[in-house]
């Protein structure tokens, strides 16, 4: 296997999937000449030409509504927001069309299509561009919603995303494109709404997905030292969720932290604790941790930026609390 | 909050209750539906099931006690809850009672539904009267101060909530159910979680520490009452079952209030004899009783009489439009009378079927509520005893009662010669408040017809 960047394996994703099926596009801003943002579409112009590797104006909202337009006619579109900032703009299109088509057209017009780009926080990008949109996105019938954290399965589930015959909302981070790892070549692929157990260990679950898997690895080694060894359960898939993955941890570990970068009002980590409390209720010994960003739009300084942002020293302390250690 | 366990009413006519056999233990978790209890109602013995989740927090009722309907059993509530109060109000009453003791359940008994009226209508589910529960009362908490993890909000609630209560404990859910599967008494375990909560490690801790106190608690187990007392070896007193106590109050009730009178006739069995005979060279599948004709013929008759087709309601009479037909099983403390239901609909072949499932049921007490309630007239057959005649006691609220004899070869008089031929003698007991003398005997020369002649009742 090769150790690849996240990036890579994005591009050989797509890549393998245009060589597959020639019903498969790629459309967005600066894709094509400048081969992407942030680089996933390195050669594909080159490769694949103009009609497939399609470059457009700023109009989230206009590209948006050409893939759905485009996917009722029988094509595999893949949109490309520059990140999901500005995805906002083009909601109407992902939220009231793609995800409502299917049910609306009484099943005429199957919506096999993938909004994708980078979602969440970087470096003092601040409060606009700085923003994790998966409980937003994860709360519409009609989308699956998929968060993967390592290059592996970046890669997996991309291939599985264009493959599918819905509307599929894939959120790469941004601080996970240099990321490293090790990636099957070839056919790679991962099924949506499976979770995987990232660490295996006895003492705690850590309920994580997206770039929050990275922290709380970092938290297993931290902890490890200690003698503690967690459960981390990367979701992978926010919708559907493997819920079946979450209970057979915590009924092990009889405690749970859920890490998130989003905000805590109805984010992903209250859906995750309400299934825990409904179905492992008799198995908690402590209530379930959440770790999360501060309830505060991004703050541009940098140390404040430190202080809003869940990191591996708050997972830490959310974990001692669970095991009623100090 | 916690919830009474109460000798329910598990069939319709349960006036009392006997507590055979306690299934589980003070301190067990149990959830809604899990079975508490087995209870010997007058029919049957039944299962009394959890109206709540959470854990047996005191038994009240001792194993062979009777209890009338309504009566606490055992409290159910949470691990560390105060029950005293519900405890001690179950204690044989004082002269008066305090006040406020009573307060809480007059109030519900006044907001409950009023009852139904005595409705028996067979289509009715036997519903056991809903375990009555003041409305919980909504507690604002104060919002959580947004971004706080919940552990201090969790404990200052908790705080707020014990207030008052000094022997409050809490504990996890986990060492609650572990408390309850290993026997250990929450109450003797010291919490170290924040507030003192009990957690897992602190049970653990405890079942390290206290195998002796498990074995004491076994040991203590209460001892079978014996069933059976004799003296001198003169005589046994045997103690009344449930049942024994229905049959003699109903059966009391039905031979002194209800005008009862009796119209007997003897039928022609000899085609229903043949017809059995022909069935049977079919094979097995295909065997009926004389019993199962009988059902068979009363209740076609039936739907040609609703005028016997009654109850007796006191200060009306129901006529009915369906035709459910009772039949008296004896099982080995008593009897009881399961029903087939819209016979009158049902070739006899599958009466035959249901007649068998039902007996065998019976037998093994393992009939429901539903399965013997509802009938609007009963069959009740001493043939197979050799008995040639006898008179059935109604089953009020019906109005009449078919008993029918053994079926045997006997000389009759036919166009003035004696021939030999098969017999059968039935008795119908008649309430004549609801069925007059014509009225009867028209019904019984209807499943006379039938009776002799089994092939109307398959056309």
């Amino acid at each position: 296997m090769a150790l690849i960047t996240y990036r890579d394996a994005l591009t050989q994703a797509l890549r393998e999937e245009l060589t597959r099926d020639e019903s498969v596009f790629l459309m967005g801003e600066e894709v094509a000449q400048y081969n992407g943002a942030y680089k996933v579409s390195k050669g594909l112009l080159d490769e694949f030409g103009p009609m497939r590797i399609v470059d457009t104006p700023i109009t989230e909202l206009g590209f948006a509504g050409i893939g759905v337009g485009s996917a009722m006619v029988g094509l595999r579109p893949i949109i490309e927001f520059m990140t999901w900032n500005f995805a906002l703009l083009a909601l109407d299109q992902v939220v009231n069309a793609a995800a409502k088509m299917l049910y609306m057209s009484g099943g005429q017009f199957s919506m096999p299509m993938v909004f994708r780009g980078p979602n969440g926080s970087a470096l003092q990008l601040s409060a606009q561009h700085s923003q994790a949109w998966e409980s937003w996105l994860a709360h519409i019938p009609g989308l699956k919603v998929i968060t993967p954290a390592t290059p592996a399965d970046a890669k997996g589930l991309l291939k599985s995303a264009i493959r599918d015959d819905n509307p599929v909302v894939f959120l790469e981070g941004e601080m996970l494109y240099n990321t490293k790892g090790e990636v099957p070549e070839g056919e790679h692929v991962v099924p949506i709404g499976k979770a995987d157990l990232k660490r295996e260990g006895g003492d705690c679950t850590i309920v994580a997905h997206g770039k929050m898997v990275l922290v709380a690895l970092q938290v297993a080694d931290a902890l490890a030292k200690e003698n503690i060894a967690v459960d981390i359960v990367d979701l992978r898939t926010i919708r559907p969720m493997d819920v079946e993955a979450i209970a057979t941890s915590v009924q092990k570990t009889n405690r749970a932290v859920v890490l998130e970068e989003g905000w805590e009002m109805c984010g992903v980590g209250a859906q995750v604790v309400d299934f825990i409390q409904r179905e492992c209720f008799d198995d908690l010994d402590a209530p379930v941790v959440r770790v999360h960003q501060a309830d505060t739009p991004m703050p541009y300084a940098k140390n404040l930026e430190k202080a809003a942002k869940p990191d591996a020293a708050k997972a830490i302390a959310a974990i001692k609390k669970v095991m009623y250690l100090g | 909050m916690a919830t009474k366990v109460v000798m329910e009413a598990l069939s319709p006519t349960m006036e009392e209750g006997r507590l055979v056999k306690w299934l589980k233990n003070e301190g067990d978790a149990v959830k809604t539906g899990d079975v508490l209890a087995e209870v010997e109602t007058d029919k049957a013995v039944m299962e009394l099931v959890a109206r709540a989740d959470g854990i047996i927090r005191k038994r009240i009722a001792n194993e062979g006690d009777s209890s009338p309907v309504g009566t606490l059993l055992a409290v159910i509530g949470t691990a560390d809850e105060n029950i005293d109060a519900l405890v001690a109000a179950a204690k044989p009453a004082p002269a008066a009672a305090p006040a406020a003791a009573l307060a809480p359940d007059a109030a519900a008994q006044a907001n409950a539904p009023a009852p139904e009226p005595a409705s028996q209508g067979a289509e009715a589910p036997q519903q056991p009267p809903a375990q009555r529960t003041p409305a919980p009362t909504m507690v604002q908490p104060p919002l959580p101060p947004s971004g706080s993890s919940g552990f201090g909000v969790v404990s200052s609630l908790a705080a707020s909530t014990s207030a008052g209560d000094g022997k409050r404990s809490r504990s996890s859910p986990l060492a609650r159910r572990l408390a309850s599967e290993r026997g250990i008494e929450l109450s003797q375990v010291r919490g170290s979680g924040p507030g003192g909560r009990i957690v897992k490690k602190d049970i653990e801790s405890a079942v390290k520490s206290a195998p002796a106190a498990a074995a004491k608690a076994s040991a203590a187990a209460p001892k079978k009452t014996p069933r059976f007392i004799t003296r001198d070896g003169d005589f046994q007193d045997v103690p009344n079952t449930q049942i024994r106590k229905t049959i003699a109050r109903r059966l009391a009730e039905s031979i002194g209030p209800i005008p009862t009178y009796y119209l007997t006739a003897e039928f022609d069995a000899g085609r229903a004899a043949d017809m059995r005979a022909q069935l049977k060279e079919l094979g097995d599948d295909y065997k009926v009783s004389f019993n199962d004709i009988v059902i068979k013929a009363v209740a076609m008759a039936l739907s040609e009489h609703p005028e016997v087709n009654a109850w007796w309601m006191g200060d009306h009479i129901r006529y009915f439009n369906r035709v459910h037909v009772a039949m008296a099983v004896a099982i080995p403390d008593g009897l009881i009378t399961p029903v087939i239901f819209d016979a009158d609909k049902k070739g006899i072949g599958q009466i035959a079927a249901e007649a068998k499932d039902l007996a065998e049921k019976a037998r093994q007490r393992k009939l429901t509520p539903e399965q013997y309630s509802g009938s609007t007239f009963s069959v009740s057959n001493l043939g197979m005893f050799g008995i040639d005649q006898f008179t059935a006691i109604i089953n009020p609220p019906e109005a009449g009662i078919l008993a029918i004899g053994g079926v045997e070869a006997k000389p009759v008089v036919i166009d003035g010669e004696i021939v030999v031929r098969q017999r059968m003698r039935v008795t119908m007991s008649c309430d004549h408040r609801v069925i007059d003398g014509a009225t009867g005997s028209k019904f019984l020369q209807t499943v006379k017809r039938f009776f002799e002649n089994p092939l109307l009742l398959v056309i």
